[in-house]
């Protein structure tokens, strides 16, 4: 194992970002600015902003800058709507080079303005990005204006490219939904007797929050407002209604549920939904925080219910795949946590693992969950990820668009857990669609093809 | 309807782009930069661009696409990003030890005013590039012109830093074997490269082919992480644009800038005409190529347009008058246009968000007398909502474009055929070629499978056919 670290590619500066399980009792560095140069597979803190809101079907959400970083994050996560269909288009400003001298605060205005009287959506957030901090446009004015001379609540989202991590987009997200929010207190006041929760973090990638939802419905929980997977502006406005906060991709919407928790006294709850057992878990979480045992009861017989519903079919795919050895990288260590256990649930063993986004305590928990000998990796690049795969003779790799090609180039078996899963990965059905993508991909036939038919050279 | 928000009424915008049919240049520039060989793009700017691009240039080819980033940060944007860029070019050679850097800026580096060449003087100086190995660079801002004009930017950089003045004594050699030409491509797939390397092979032409995307971006199953697979020109090649007795650049908005450079910087004359997509326009292509090479056409093109003629008069009942509404780069779309009168169909909506000067009167030419009945646009507000309102005022019978066209085609119920960049759902695109007779053929082949296969679906009963 050691030889194994030896071979790795690492860029020195990386040398304390990448560890190997027992070799260390340092903690993983992390929560450091990319190596200037090197091949990261992160994005940029509008890329956190836009990937949060998104989702919200009813509103309009218009990029303020060049075209390329509304053309770029056009329709590309997947996340469903059962209604209107507006977030699914891409509406920017198209700021061209006379409005880099002269200003674009004018062409936004307009651009707001023409839009919600042709859309008529229900609330507005406008991006800003590297180009419109560096020209300095006075966003919050233009959406304050347009805002009081439509009655709309227009948001800015400070998501200046250059101003940090995609974390700090996601930060941007969360003021954003805060405001939205705390706008107008008359419809927070109201009270909702029933016992009801927030969905955060839950983006509806493949229809999951639906999923989720009716679990909740049938335990007897009103989900009042998802954040924001087939979200609506007036749910997320009634937010403040519910209890309780799910807080599932805890990178992104961890600062909502804090504030949220440090001014209204809405306690949130770290979740998962990946795996038969964070599933369960979420789930009784939620039954105990009501304490009522009517919710404990029906929550008990879901969970008894779809467990043993799914159970045979995943030992059969478990009596599969056992023994393969699983690389998991993707952009939040919590989601890292659950895809260890879910693996190893129909015996897989994770030997990487790691994320973009992932702070010291998140690396002490996956250090925690893996086994002897496994790596443990923080802001990784191709080159590294590719000798990882091979040093660690991996079977499998879990990843996002980028990781995709990599694997299949070095011929291993892929789950796309990020935007573009295609199949529901989340709850108990989640689950065995999981482990069925894990299985047809690890075990498909084009791996044996690759031995060269011919002799010679 | 997933476009269900967009209005039949067309009303008047000023400021305001809806589903673009463009993006910006740094991904021209960067997609150029990979038809080098062992170079690795750089975006200058903030991580996010790299990503994007790297990842929508992954969905289009399924493969892994290497680019590295400035990483700019706060301080970057205040105090100017020479630091970072000076650091990533120790990076880059140290740990990844690429033959070229090509380094393209960004919105951000641009405005506030990184001067590139200042930067890789100052990084030469400080012993930061190895001897033998190169960075360049082309400034393409995100709020000028379109991905075409970043590809075209990458493309004449590649002249302005490697060709060479004619050495006579080279020039000697490389005449005595066979006529060499410097074919430059335009903004096409390593498919259609390949394309062009064989027709000029067949014809008995030497041809220095740049960019060449062909083995780095449909490399093959390898079992191996290569940062830099066996593909792209290399820079030795590069170095001798100079000797060729001509240059074609095939499609003006993509290839022109590198040709008239190189023809001021080593004489060497040029030749820009439309991409050679369809019959009259491969016919110019490989008439030019005659000429140029002082070489004959071979049977063997000739049999392969003589096919594509006949599969042209068997099947034109089926194509009569199509009415057609196509979007995406100029070059394309001008040289598509050509093809489809060609062919008999009717063009009707024209789109496309790069602006350039001389689109519509190269689109008027290609249309010929349809030229008045058509409806064309180019810039900002040529847009996919502005071609989705028109074919909702009067339908069409084909839609041509990138992937984003689906959702009109599916809204609408019209058939689709994919072509241009990006698109992200089919895989053809990388290993077939649209270009030259047997491209032509191909797309032909698409075309009369869409048609027939929506009457068999639409048949009643009674007169489904059988033979067609």
């Amino acid at each position: 194992m050691t030889s194994a670290m030896q071979t790795l590619k690492v860029l020195s500066e990386r040398r304390d970002q990448v560890q190997q399980k027992g070799s260390s009792s340092d903690a993983v560095a992390c929560d450091r600015k990319s190596a200037a140069g090197s091949v990261s597979q992160r994005a940029c803190v509008f890329c956190g902003s836009r990937v949060v809101l998104y989702p919200i079907a009813d509103a309009l959400h218009v990029v303020h800058g060049p075209v390329g970083c509304a053309a770029y994050t056009w329709d590309i996560r997947g996340a469903l709507s059962s209604g209107p269909e507006l977030h699914r288009n891409s509406f920017s400003t198209d700021l061209r080079e006379r409005d880099i001298v002269f200003g674009g605060e004018k062409k936004l205005e307009g651009t707001l303005l023409a839009l919600i009287e042709a859309q008529k959506p229900n609330a507005v957030f406008v991006y800003s990005t590297c180009i419109v901090g560096v020209i300095g446009d006075d966003i919050d004015a233009v959406c304050r204006r347009v805002a009081k001379m439509t009655g709309l609540p227009v948001l800015p989202v400070h998501s200046e490219g250059f101003r940090g991590t995609k974390k700090d987009g996601y930060r941007a997200a969360c003021d954003a939904l805060f405001s939205l929010i705390t706008l107008d207190h008359s419809k927070a006041a109201e009270g909702h007797i029933r016992p009801a929760v927030n969905l955060l973090g839950e983006f509806n990638i493949a229809g999951e929050t639906w999923m989720i939802r009716s679990y909740y419905e049938e335990m007897g929980v009103d989900v009042i407002a998802c954040m924001t997977g087939d979200g609506r502006v007036d749910d997320i406005r009634r937010a403040r209604q519910a209890k309780l906060n799910l807080v599932q991709c805890s990178g992104s919407m961890t600062p909502l549920a804090k504030r949220l928790e440090s001014e209204f006294a809405i306690p949130f709850r770290r979740v998962s939904y990946f795996g038969l057992e964070d599933t369960a878990a979420a789930l009784y979480a939620t039954a105990d925080f009501f304490q009522d045992p009517k919710i404990r009861e029906k929550t008990e017989a879901l969970v008894r219910r779809e467990v043993s519903r799914v159970t045979p079919e995943l030992r059969a795919i478990r009596s599969e795949v056992r023994g393969k050895r699983a690389a998991v990288y993707v952009g939040g260590a919590f989601k890292a946590m659950s895809l260890i256990k879910a693996l190893a649930m129909i015996g897989i063993e994770t030997v990487v693992v790691g994320s973009q986004t992932g702070n010291r305590d998140d690396y002490r928990v996956l250090k925690e969950l893996t086994a002897d000998g496994a790596v443990i990796v923080d802001d990784s690049n191709p080159i590294e990820l590719s000798s990882l795969v091979q040093a660690m003779k991996v079977d499998l790799f879990i990843g996002g668009v980028k990781e995709r090609p990599i694997a299949y180039k070095l011929g291993v078996g892929f789950c796309d857990h990020n935007h573009e899963r295609k199949t529901a990965l989340a709850g108990f059905e989640g689950m065995l669609n999981f482990a069925k993508e894990v299985r047809n991909s690890v075990l498909s036939p084009v791996w044996e093809l690759r031995r060269r038919p011919f002799p010679g050279s | 309807m997933l476009l269900r928000h967009t209005p039949t009424e067309v009303s008047e915008r000023r400021s305001l782009t809806i589903n673009p049919a463009k993006t910006c240049q740094p991904i021209g520039a960067m997609y150029a930069a990979l038809g080098i060989r062992d170079c690795l793009p750089h975006s200058h700017g903030s991580q996010g661009c790299c990503s994007y691009h790297r990842s929508t240039l992954t969905r289009h080819y399924k493969e892994p696409v290497m680019a590295s980033t400035s990483s700019f940060t706060e301080g970057a944007s205040v105090f100017g990003g020479q630091s970072n860029l000076l650091q990533s070019l120790e990076t880059i050679f140290s740990v990844y030890k690429p033959r070229v850097v090509a380094v393209h800026t960004t919105c951000l580096s641009e405005t506030i005013g990184d001067d590139i060449p200042q930067i890789i003087a100052k990084a030469k100086e400080e012993g930061k590039i190895p001897d033998g190995a190169f960075v360049i660079h082309a400034n393409t801002p995100s709020y000028v012109g379109s991905h075409v004009t970043g590809f075209s930017t990458m493309v004449k950089s590649m002249v302005d830093y490697f060709a060479e003045p004619k050495a006579p004594t080279r020039a000697v050699v490389a005449d005595a074997g066979a006529p060499r030409l410097n074919i430059i491509p335009g903004w096409v797939e390593p498919a259609d490269m390949r394309e062009i390397k064989r027709i000029a092979t067949a014809m008995g032409i030497q041809a220095l082919v740049f960019p060449d995307t062909s083995g780095i971006t449909d490399a093959p199953f390898s079992g191996r992480a290569e940062m830099f697979p066996a593909g792209g020109v290399s820079v030795e090649a590069l170095a001798t644009m100079g000797d060729a007795r001509a240059t074609v650049a095939l499609g003006p908005t993509a290839s022109a800038a590198a040709a008239s450079a190189l023809e001021l910087k080593c004489d060497v004359p040029h030749e820009t005409m439309e991409l050679p997509i369809g019959l009259s326009a491969t016919d110019r292509f490989v008439d030019a190529l005659r000429r140029r090479g002082g070489v004959q056409v071979p049977a063997a093109l000739e049999e392969e347009r003589g096919q594509l003629l006949d599969v042209m008069s068997d099947m034109h009942q089926y194509l009569y008058q199509k009415r057609v509404a196509l979007f995406g780069d100029p070059d394309q779309l001008v040289a598509l246009t050509e093809f489809l009168m060609d062919l008999d169909m009717d063009p009707v909506y024209i789109v496309t968000g790069t602006p350039t000067k001389k689109f519509e009167d190269r689109i008027r030419h290609a249309l010929k007398d349809r030229a008045d009945r058509a409806k064309f646009k180019q810039g900002a507000t040529a847009d996919m909502f502005l071609l989705h309102q028109w074919i909702k005022n009067e339908s069409v019978d084909l839609l041509i474009g990138n992937t984003y066209g689906k959702y009109i085609a599916r809204d609408e119920d019209v058939p689709f055929l994919r072509l241009g960049f990006p698109v992200l759902d089919r895989i053809g695109h990388v290993y077939f070629p649209t270009v030259g007779y047997r491209g032509a053929l191909r797309l032909l082949e698409k075309m009369l499978d869409l048609f027939l296969d929506r009457q068999d679906r639409d048949a009643p009963e009674e007169s489904f056919e059988l033979v067609m």
